[in-house]
């Protein structure tokens, strides 16, 4: 089943403050417990308050979401708005959306599984990680909005770095116009996001890293290259991929900041969903909004499916 | 048994040099947004120059007149936090007690929709939540409280891992088999047995879903609900200053909310021994 991985240790996003040993986290064995009949059927009635709001506020509305996606104006069956999803102008917004998520990502990861690396050795509890855990979730999680404010008062056209090097350096940033507003100006303030996800996730994996093998290797004789090269990469590559792709799932249904920061215009998918709701037609078409939300489903579901075969495999090396 | 040899070169991390460059080339590299948003708030106007006048509007004139709206916006996103975390609680606390409980078989199930939200985006949610809010509207009234259903279900990955950490830490079932034993019932064992062991926990997974609610814009953007996000930027328009101000605040806030969840999570075994 998929969704046991989402719950590996890599996978622990903001939690990691939350308390628990990781053992914890793993299944006790089954205990017996013998009870009436009678006890366990009058207990499943205290899963229909939960069943009944998860019914109500997530599966209905993924469900209409979806299905919208398959309606005309008028409530009729169509799969004209599954054609709309092969247009030229969406097919580019799609495009924006991933190479921008796959940008970031790699770059996140990278950064970020190197700030971990620099991590390593720390003590958890230690005044640094508390400091490194906190920050990197309010900027991984709690940003949006807020993220976009920083970055026009940093590299907006007055920002304080643009007036710096305008200033200082003779160098004008928007010297072939103001890219802030438009696709590119959101590599940036997604970075700035991606890297806190990347510190949060990855750095489970990279604790999970047994002190023994670093001994192992060192009483063989290998050198930290080498344990680098036969042990920790090898290792942790699927918690590193596992990682990437959920920095990619994390920029491509990312809204927030874009919305902030680009007041017109749909360069990405999450704002042309946004232009279908609130214009009612966009390429002439209803319910474009549904069909486009399939589009982002579609994507998300293939890559958190990845996400988590990668997390199982990386699960075996954490026992 | 001889001692663990202490051997030179075996940990594979960096050195302190290396580590300290690192972490301060990024760290530095990150504090640069944050940096600015700070100078910006200082910018005397155009002549140049720095002083406080702005915060000083702020918190000096109160939050009327042009400001009004991030009153009302904070206010609002209070109240949706409030009622989010007791939904929250009330919905979700008791479902994983009994799961863990009564139908271990549905564990699986109850992990995979409670993190289902990280795999529905958003903005994907939004489409088919502005026909239930619809109705929902005309059973509640317009009220902003009840988008605090809809942020419940953003906040059930955190909030679910926040409890499932600290409820498999203690032996459930044994504690409510001893409560049984002596007579207790079903809501005495939730409310006077489980609850006060899984409390850190709970405070967990309270926290974050009031950051992560006070962060929240996707949603109440789109069903033209005012929080503290829209508010923000609906007066970054006329104003950037004061929106860039209460960022800051709120950027602080909720890292000060993640800090007290690390120090207070990383603080348990002592607890634990004297038991």
């Amino acid at each position: 089943m998929s969704d046991e991985a989402l719950l590996s240790p890599a996978a622990n996003t903001s939690l990691r403050g939350s308390g628990a040993p990781r053992a914890a986290d793993r299944p006790r064995s089954p205990r017996p417990v013998r009870r009436s009949r009678t006890l366990l059927s009058g207990s499943v009635l205290g899963l229909v308050p939960f069943t009944a709001y998860i019914i109500l506020f997530l599966a209905l509305p993924t469900v209409i979401a979806l299905v919208t996606g398959f309606l005309d104006g008028d409530g009729a069956f169509t799969l004209d708005n599954l054609v709309a999803l092969g247009d030229p102008v969406v097919l580019s917004t799609f495009g924006n959306s991933l190479w921008l998520s796959a940008l970031t990502a790699a770059v996140g990861a990278v950064v970020g599984a190197l700030f971990c690396y620099a991590l390593i050795g720390t003590k958890p509890t230690g005044v640094l990680r508390s400091v490194v855990d906190a920050a990197s979730g309010v900027l991984a999680q709690f940003g949006g909005v807020m993220l976009a404010f920083a970055f026009v008062a940093t590299i907006g056209i007055q920002g304080m770095v643009t007036v710096f090097l305008r200033d200082s350096l003779g160098y004008d940033i928007f010297a072939n116009g103001v890219w802030l507003y438009d696709t590119p100006g959101l590599i940036l303030p997604y970075i700035y996001f991606q890297v806190p996800l990347m510190i949060i996730t990855f750095l489970p994996a990279l604790e999970g890293l047994k002190p023994q093998w670093a001994e192992a290797n060192a009483m063989l004789g290998g050198s930290g290259l080498g344990y680098w090269r036969h042990v920790g990469v090898p290792v942790l590559l699927p918690s590193f991929v596992g990682c990437l792709l959920l920095l990619f799932a994390n920029a491509f249904s990312s809204f927030a900041t874009a919305a902030a920061l680009t007041s017109q215009g749909s360069q990405i998918v999450p704002l042309q969903i946004r232009g279908a709701l609130t214009s009612e037609t966009v390429l002439g078409r209803e319910n474009l909004a549904g069909s486009l939300a399939l589009g982002m489903i579609v994507v998300m579901v293939i890559v958190m499916a990845i996400y988590s075969v990668l997390m199982r495999r990386a699960a075996r090396w954490q026992r | 048994m001889s001692a663990p040899v202490r051997m030179r070169g075996v940990h594979p991390g960096p050195g302190p040099v290396a580590r300290w460059v690192i972490v301060g080339v990024i760290g530095l590299l990150f504090l640069v947004p944050i940096a600015a948003m700070v100078e910006f708030t200082l910018r005397r106007g155009l002549d140049g120059g720095y002083d406080l006048s702005r915060w000083a509007a702020v918190f000096g004139g109160g939050l009327t007149g042009d400001y009004k709206p991030i009153l009302t916006g904070l206010t609002n996103s209070l109240v949706l936090a409030v009622v989010t975390v007791i939904v929250m609680l009330v919905l979700l606390v008791p479902t994983m007690v009994l799961v863990r409980i009564r139908f271990p078989s549905l564990q699986r199930a109850l992990e995979f929709v409670c993190l289902l939200p990280i795999t529905i985006p958003a903005i994907v949610l939004v489409v088919g939540l502005a026909p239930v809010y619809s109705v929902v509207a005309r059973i509640f009234g317009s009220g902003v409280w009840p988008l605090a259903f809809a942020y419940g279900v953003i906040v059930l990955p955190y909030a679910y891992r926040a409890i499932q950490a600290n409820l498999q830490a203690v032996d459930v079932v044994t504690l409510s088999e001893a409560a049984r034993s002596l007579g207790a019932g079903w809501l005495t064992i939730l409310l006077r047995v489980v609850v006060p062991n899984i409390r850190r926990g709970l405070l967990a997974a309270a926290f974050i879903s009031v950051a992560v609610v006070l962060g929240e814009y996707t949603i109440a953007a789109l069903l033209n609900r005012v929080n503290l996000q829209t508010a923000l930027v609906v007066v970054s328009k006329a104003d950037p200053f004061v929106s860039i101000i209460f960022a800051l605040l709120a950027l602080a806030f909720a890292f000060v909310l993640l800090l007290v969840i690390g120090v207070v999570g990383g603080r348990r075994p002592a607890q634990k021994a004297s038991s």
